[in-house]
């Protein structure tokens, strides 16, 4: 069944900071929507604030999947309900190899005595990590410790594929990709793509969507989303860039620094 | 006026002891002379922890009487879990208290010359090698009391002999169980390597009792030759309640190399002592230790290389996990004599606390009498990353499992470096006991 993520007027702080200040958002299974935007306009804090990182407070409005309150439940809870956040700098684990960590996540969401065989585990991990150009030996390398910005990017991707989430979402998963590692990313994204996968996608390029085609586009500014469209809105803001929308709504600066 | 402290056994106990063991003179006056120095020397003074009010003199008995194990599935389970009770042709010694209650050898280690025995044995057998090793290059019987105790009542211990050119690829493996609450051990272990050979030893101390007051002097002694090769691994689970003195010593001739992987796990109040003299040019050391300190027990963790031969190469890595009331000191000291030129000592300390009533200190020393050297230090003392914990659990896992993960990659660049895979696991289950 495909899955529902609902945000309602959700107001963010970071230590006493107000960064987002009424977002309403909506992402079914099947969608693929992408948030755009300058720096500073409040993206990241949106993904970190649905996934419950413990810098970022809500302070009013709400965020349901699937009729249950997100906000109720602890970080592991929301991951084990199926949300899936791709991080802009993952931490680096040291001693723990990335193969056990990924059996831990996947069996976390399963029944004592029912977890996945060593067998079937790895012919998913190998699989999954030849789709993504992985070398095979980042399976038993420490997590995330000495990767570079690209294996860490297609690390995060490769988890993603693992553990299936219903909504995933990417906090500029593209950013410092060379052009290979775009693709191979994308292909990634893409390969998930079906009924039963909603993702939120959040970059400030345009690029990553000449590979993933979004049916939503939404722009922040002043932490609130200030804009929603096709993929066409994507390419006016490509073409023409973010002043057009800032004239038609009238904003001066587009950052939280500055009430509007 | 300070009260003297009176030792528990005189000159005429020691020097029968050491006759009804059916040992050489030369040992026999070397206890009875040791007697006398224990009287007089100080106590060992580990930097920055008080031990003056520890007990390691006053105790009842100095020895107990324990069966031997007639077969090895006599053994109690946590120490059959250590060892493969399946192979007849291992290299395995089990010591119950003070009693040497199992030995075996394999064949092939036997035919190229390899002495591995209880000490009392190798003085009896093999009395003029033990007399050229046992207590002279490495640890003196005069370093201070509690040496030169030691060294009057040592009651157990092991003795390791590798001959020259003896390349030993089984790892040798020493039991030492504590199961008799009146028990109190002074055991001592001398494995010594001649040239060009190499060995793994192993040992594990290990109490099967929850709490008992037990005291325990130990002395290790390593001594590799030229070239030699020596891999030494120990767990150390001595039970609550315990007061313990641990000196572990390596001597490294040229481009000899030893290297330690320690876990230091006991429950009681412990004073580790490790340290490596590179005295050969060329000669390496590397010690990794890891430590879980909980409940209320103080520790003092001394992890220490000198630098004599010129391009020698020291290796310290400790890493620490403190919880509870449980408090420690963590020093590592590299000390680059006079005449080592390009010698290279490199130390790393790491302790993770998970309260916030544990204590723990590391102190790294760098002590450089010599110009052309390289040397480099790096210690931290944190709690568990918040954003570690949170990226963990962004992927479902809850926080008591990814805790869990944390701490034992914190651990496991030492655990990974146990050489026998009974005793890895075992270390394992070990700290997954003490940090739940």
């Amino acid at each position: 069944m495909a899955s529902t993520l609902t945000i309602k007027d959700l107001h963010v702080e970071i230590e006493g900071k107000e960064i987002l200040k009424g977002v309403n958002l909506e992402i079914k299974g099947g969608e693929i929507h992408a948030i755009m935007g300058p720096n500073g306009t409040g993206k990241s804090t949106l993904s970190s604030a649905i996934m419950g990182h413990p810098k970022y407070e809500v302070t009013k409005g709400s965020i349901i999947l699937d009729g249950e309150d997100v906000l109720e439940m602890e970080v592991d809870e929301r991951a084990r309900a199926g949300l899936f956040l791709a991080m802009q700098y993952p931490s680096e684990i040291s001693g723990v190899t990335n193969a056990d960590f990924l059996r831990s996540a996947i069996n976390s969401r399963r029944e004592e005595g029912e977890e996945i065989s060593l067998m079937k585990f790895i012919r998913k991990m190998d699989k999954n990590m030849e789709y993504l150009e992985m070398d095979t030996d980042m399976a038993q390398r420490y997590l995330n410790e000495g990767f570079s910005g690209g294996e860490k990017k297609r690390n995060e991707i490769l988890q993603m594929m693992m553990i299936e989430p219903k909504i995933a979402i990417l906090d500029e998963i593209d950013s410092g990709l060379d052009i290979d590692a775009l693709k191979v990313v994308s292909k990634g994204i893409n390969e998930m793509r079906g009924e039963e996968f909603g993702c939120l996608i959040i970059t400030h390029y345009q690029r990553l969507l000449n590979y993933i085609t979004p049916d939503h586009v939404h722009v922040m500014m002043q932490g609130r989303v200030v804009k929603s469209g096709g993929p066409e809105l994507a390419q006016r803001l490509e073409a023409e860039g973010y002043d057009w929308i800032k004239k038609e709504l009238g904003i001066e600066d587009e950052s939280v620094e500055q009430e509007a | 006026m300070s009260t003297e402290i009176k030792l528990p056994f005189d000159k005429e106990y020691v020097h029968s002891f050491s006759k009804d063991m059916g040992e050489p003179a030369w040992m026999t006056e070397l206890r009875v002379n040791a007697l006398e120095k224990a009287e007089d020397l100080p106590m060992p003074k580990p930097d920055k922890t008080n031990i003056s009010k520890w007990n390691f003199t006053q105790f009842d008995k100095h020895i107990v009487g324990s069966e031997d194990y007639s077969s090895l599935t006599d053994l109690p389970e946590e120490v059959r879990s250590l060892i493969n009770l399946e192979s007849a042709d291992q290299n395995l010694y089990i010591q119950r208290n003070n009693r040497p209650a199992y030995i075996s050898l394999s064949k092939t280690v036997l035919d190229q010359g390899v002495i591995f025995t209880d000490i009392f044995t190798a003085a009896r057998e093999h009395g003029d090698l033990l007399q050229k090793y046992y207590m002279t290059d490495g640890v003196k019987v005069d370093e201070h009391k509690l040496t030169a105790l030691h060294a009057a009542l040592m009651n157990g211990g092991a003795f390791v002999y590798i001959p020259k050119n003896v390349e030993i690829t089984e790892p040798l493996h020493s039991v030492f169980i504590h199961d008799d609450q009146e028990a109190n051990l002074f055991n001592h272990v001398l494995l010594v390597a001649e040239d060009n050979s190499s060995v793994t030893y192993v040992e594990n101390y290990i109490s099967t009792m929850e709490e008992s007051k037990g005291i325990f002097n130990i002395i290790s002694e390593v001594v590799a030759n030229t070239n030699a090769k020596v891999t030494y691994g120990a767990v150390d689970t001595l039970s609550a309640g315990t007061t313990v003195y641990v000196n572990r010593r390596g001597v490294a001739g040229r481009d000899a190399r030893i290297e330690w992987a320690l876990g230091l796990m006991n429950d009681g109040d412990t004073v580790s002592d490790n340290k490596t003299n590179l005295i050969g040019d060329g000669s390496y050391g590397d010690m990794k230790t890891v430590v879980v300190g909980r409940g209320k027990q103080t520790q003092n963790f001394t992890t220490n290389i000198v630098h004599f031969g010129k391009a020698s190469e020291g290796y310290i890595l400790k890493h620490g996990v403190m919880k509870d009331a449980a408090t420690s000191i963590f020093n590592g000291i590299g000390k680059i004599e006079h005449g080592a030129t390009k010698a290279n000592a490199e130390q790393e300390s790491r302790v993770l606390m998970l309260s916030e009533k544990a204590r723990g200190d590391a102190n790294p020393i760098l002590l450089i009498d010599e110009d052309d050297v390289t040397a480099g230090h790096a210690a931290s003392v944190g709690r568990v990353d918040p954003l570690q914990l949170y990226y963990l659990m962004s992927r479902g896992i809850s926080q008591k499992e990814a805790e869990r993960l944390v701490i034992h990659g914190f651990l496991a660049p030492v655990v990974n470096a146990l050489p026998i895979e009974g005793v890895k696991k075992q270390l394992t289950a070990v700290i997954e006991g003490k940090v739940q």
